[in-house]
């Protein structure tokens, strides 16, 4: 019989190894079909028309001048609309037979405003007209008179976007009643929980299918208007409708992470302690309410603090869920209030993080992993206190920042086939946004029945297999892990049961292992996958596999809480203002890993996209025109091949992290970079740049305002 | 300040002038197709639907298209090449990239009646997935892909790359794939798997 418990180590023949994608020669030869792919036979195209303004009512919209030419075949009016409240926001759309008819049409639609007055600022907490959030814990002036220096700094990071490659969007197929959708989504199994009566149709009448999909980051829960408005269109021309967002739109309405500005004080003993850390913040989330990002955040166990939020409400594109919801930001802020603390008392940056790790929820994981980086970085031949790196145009210096994440696994419930002829397949509703699901799918079901990867089915993207929870949170590796080791197990015991009765082996003493069903205790005396599972007859095994969550966390199949250290190394041009990478280490846990080559591939990745929003992203919106001014991707600029020097990854495993079961790791490395860069370019130049993206003119700036050099 | 070696890190101005990155602009291989002389000589074409054969992968693809169709979206809405994606549709992000004759560009901003005459490469004419060439072997190995969306038109600019560079450095990588971009960050397989294909060729 098998035990659906993880292997231990010496057991493993797959889980924790280092395994290449299985869909990667899809990706790498084009093969591999995104929703922006799907061309359906008759297939029109549509485009949105959007408000140029930033608040406006609108007045008329005339639709004739599109309607009239050649090739149009529908518009859509959102009747609802009666006024609008930032530039991209969706009042109709047109359908063409082909793109370009589309946008030019979309371009004829006449719409009539009478402007109202915007507000697009985000900067001044004056400006916030909501009750503003409060918490406090213990004494905040009592920690502060038993401080022997308090600091206090101005800090913040803008509002930035998603940026998904792939933008937002759909192909829809209204046909005989029935609705097929191929969306790029992060949701494949609720996605239509609602689309169906936007359009009428029935939620068992809708068919999702999504493959492959290129990026979501926390921006593709939902079908969104774009859902609604391909379903209409469709369903008004009985034929398929493409309708993905333009880049434009795709960063000004796509969704966004909020902003977070503070002012932040904070008081520390000689030694180094924490005494307490009082905190104002403020920042937009668009035209929604706004929650205050955690500060001080991972070191809650600091005794006397307080945090006042204020949300502003803008006239801007709604904030979505971006990857570590509200972390990199409590981040950010946090570490680069404790750095200048660390600079202050004149104390080592990384002797004064390793002393408050006390105040942590895992004081000695946090310890070693910040050791191990400093050790892969060479930090103490490289290390020097803020601003005493030497003279000279470039200065050199070091950062770091430490992060924790959630990532318990999601429900899940999954189906695992055994067929007679000895072929495998597995069916789950969750989906790949590129961590890499199909391959961890194939190895836990290739480790539990002794296969090997290539002989998993691995099924998944549609509504009609068995629902598995949203890939949002770092939960979707530690539901699907469960429910397909549990499914797989149950198939197999299954199986072992009708290889006892025939091999007259009692099933205690059954397993699978390298491609057969061999006897425990004489392991030579075997027979081959394929036989064994001949012995079914006509019959296939199907069993589902159900993860839920809290009784998973109990048997240790999943868990929740990771931490994480990174240390940056980094060079300041302080006659330009340039700042480049040199050298980035991550250090990460995440419980037990099931394929260490993606696992690593995450961490770079977040590595990688916290590069991108420490040195270069943000939405840059116009005062007085309340546009976006950067909504393309040569302004609001991506990392590129050059801008991220050397990368190191370390993942903890073994003892210690393994037996704690599969823990989420999408959301972790992404949180620290941006405090771990910013606090390296202290380091280097002596001065505090306190804003993100470290642009050439805010370190110019910072340099100025502190007279230069420290 | 000086601008001279640095007595204490050994960094100097010059030397940190050369690294650095797509910071100022994009500077890979991939370019903007600009149009050759003999365009000019060209009939005016259009509006309207016109006749247009494109050599694509060693075939020839007869299209009715309208002049302003991009050479992009006549392979994606057209012929259903959609290996070549859209993304930034400006010229920036390199997802859209193809060969023509054997030289990267972006075919979001070529139209396709500019194509005419020319051979074109997809990255469905350089491998399959049961034969996938010396790069796209290598991106699979060091896993330098996640969503994948960028990852045809990385393939398209590295093969060409390495074709010319057989014995490329790292630096030189890094620089030979600046005019494309990736979302998820998988620049760090890729430098491997760019330098590995170098060796073994494309």
């Amino acid at each position: 019989m098998a035990n659906a418990k993880w292997p231990e180590a010496n057991k493993r023949t797959l889980i924790g190894k280092r395994i290449d994608r299985t869909d990667g020669p899809l990706k790498t030869t084009g093969a591999a079909k995104y929703s922006y792919d799907i061309n359906r036979q008759g297939m029109l195209w549509a485009k949105l028309i959007t408000s140029p303004h930033a608040k406006a009512e609108v007045v008329s919209v005339n639709f004739d001048a599109a309607a009239k030419m050649p090739g149009v075949k529908a518009t859509w009016k959102d009747d609802s609309i009666k006024d609008v409240q930032y530039v991209g926001q969706i009042i109709g759309a047109v359908a063409a037979e082909t793109e370009e008819i589309a946008t030019e049409a979309a371009q004829r639609v006449k719409v009539e405003y009478k402007l109202l007055e915007h507000q697009v600022v985000d900067t001044n907490p004056d400006l916030s007209k909501d009750k503003p959030s409060q918490r406090e814990a213990g004494k905040v002036e009592e920690g502060f008179g038993q401080a022997d220096v308090v600091i206090t700094g101005q800090y913040g990071c803008p509002v930035i976007t998603h940026c998904c490659l792939e933008s937002h969007g759909q192909v829809t197929e209204v046909k005989d009643g029935e609705l097929f959708i191929w969306p790029s989504t992060q949701n494949v199994s609720k996605y239509s929980d609602r689309l169906g009566e936007t359009v009428d149709i029935p939620q068992n009448k809708i068919h999702v299918d999504c493959q492959h999909m290129g990026g979501g980051f926390g921006s593709k829960f939902g079908f969104d208007k774009w859902g609604t408005i391909g379903g209409i269109l469709s369903k008004q021309t009985g034929r398929p409708v493409k309708l993905m967002l333009d880049r434009d739109l795709e960063l000004m309405i796509g969704g966004n992470r909020p902003s977070a500005f503070a002012k932040i004080k904070v008081g520390a003993k000689k030694d180094g302690s924490v005494t307490a850390v009082q905190t104002e913040v403020w920042g937009t989330g668009g035209n929604q309410g706004y929650n205050a990002p955690p500060v001080p955040y991972v070191f809650t166990k600091i005794p006397n603090t307080s945090i006042t939020g204020r949300g502003i409400r803008t006239n801007r594109g709604g904030q979505r869920a971006w990857r570590a919801p509200n972390h990199p930001q409590g981040c950010f802020l946090t570490m680069s209030a404790f750095a200048d603390a660390a600079a202050a008392l004149k104390m080592d940056e990384l002797e004064f993080f390793l002393h408050n790790a006390q105040f942590t929820d895992r004081a000695d994981i946090y310890r070693e992993e910040l050791k191990i980086a400093a050790d892969l970085i060479n930090y103490k031949q490289k290390a020097h206190l803020r601003g005493q790196g030497g003279g000279g145009a470039v200065r050199r210096g070091l950062g770091m920042s430490i992060h924790t994440w959630g990532g318990r696994g999601h429900d899940s419930t999954c189906d695992v086939t055994i067929n007679p002829d000895g072929s495998v397949e597995m069916k789950i509703g969750t989906q790949d946004l590129g961590v890499g699901t199909r391959t961890t799918l194939a190895i836990v079901v290739g480790e539990t029945l002794g296969l090997p990867i290539e002989a998993i089915q691995v099924n998944i993207g549609k509504n009609s297999y068995p629902p598995s929870g949203a890939s949002g949170g770092s939960t979707t590796i530690g539901g699907i892990s469960t429910s397909s080791r549990l499914a797989a197990t149950d198939a197999l015991n299954a199986l072992l049961e009708v290889a006892s009765k025939k091999l007259d082996v009692p099933v205690d003493n059954l397993e699978a292992s390298g491609g057969s069903i061999r006897q425990i205790d004489k392991p030579d005396t075997k027979i081959a996958w394929k036989d064994a599972c001949a012995l079914l007859g006509p019959n296939p095994i199907t069993k589902r596999g159900v993860c839920v969550p809290g009784e998973a966390q109990k048997q240790k199949f999943l868990d929740a809480g990771v931490g994480g250290a990174q240390i940056a190394d980094v060079s300041v041009d302080i006659e330009t203002g340039i700042v480049i990478l040199n050298e980035m280490v991550a250090v990460q846990d995440c419980g037990l890993i099931i394929d260490l080559k993606t696992a690593e591939s995450q961490v770079y990745g977040g590595l990688i996209m916290g590069i991108t929003y420490a040195l270069f992203e943000e939405c840059v919106y116009d005062t007085k025109t309340g546009k976006m001014l950067n909504a393309d991707m040569e302004f609001y600029r991506l990392a590129g091949l050059k801008d991220i020097g050397q990368l190191k990854v370390h993942m903890m495993t073994g003892q210690g992290y393994d037996e704690r079961g599969v823990v989420g790791l999408g959301e972790p490395p992404v949180i620290s970079p941006g405090a771990a860069i910013a606090n390296a370019v202290a380091n280097a130049c002596g001065v505090r740049v306190p804003y993100l993206p470290l642009t050439p003119d805010r370190v110019i700036t910072a340099l100025q305002q502190k007279g230069g050099i420290v | 300040m000086s601008n001279g070696p640095d007595e204490n890190g050994g960094f100097s101005r010059r030397g940190f002038l050369k690294g650095i990155g797509v910071g100022s602009v994009a500077s890979g291989l991939v370019a903007p197709f600009v149009p050759s002389q003999a365009a000019e000589d060209q009939q005016l074409r259009g509006p309207g639907e016109i006749p247009v054969t494109l050599k694509i992968n060693g075939q020839s693809k007869k299209l009715n298209i309208e002049p302003r169709v991009t050479l992009l979206d006549a392979l994606r809405n057209r012929l259903d090449l959609t290996g070549a994606k859209k993304v930034c549709d400006r010229a920036t992000c390199g997802a859209c990239t193809v060969l023509l004759d054997g030289n990267p560009v972006y075919s979001c901003t070529l139209l396709a009646v500019e194509a005419e005459g020319r051979e074109i490469t997809t990255v469905e004419g350089l491998g399959t997935p049961e034969k996938m060439n010396a790069v796209q072997k290598a991106f699979v190995k060091h896993d330098a892909q996640q969503c994948g969306f960028c990852t045809p038109g990385f393939i398209v600019a590295s093969t060409a790359f390495v074709r010319k560079n057989p014995n490329a450095t790292p630096e030189q990588v890094r620089a030979g794939l600046g005019g494309n971009l990736c979302r998820c960050g998988t620049y760090a397989g890729m430098l491997l798997a760019v330098s590995d294909a170098a060796k073994g060729g494309a």
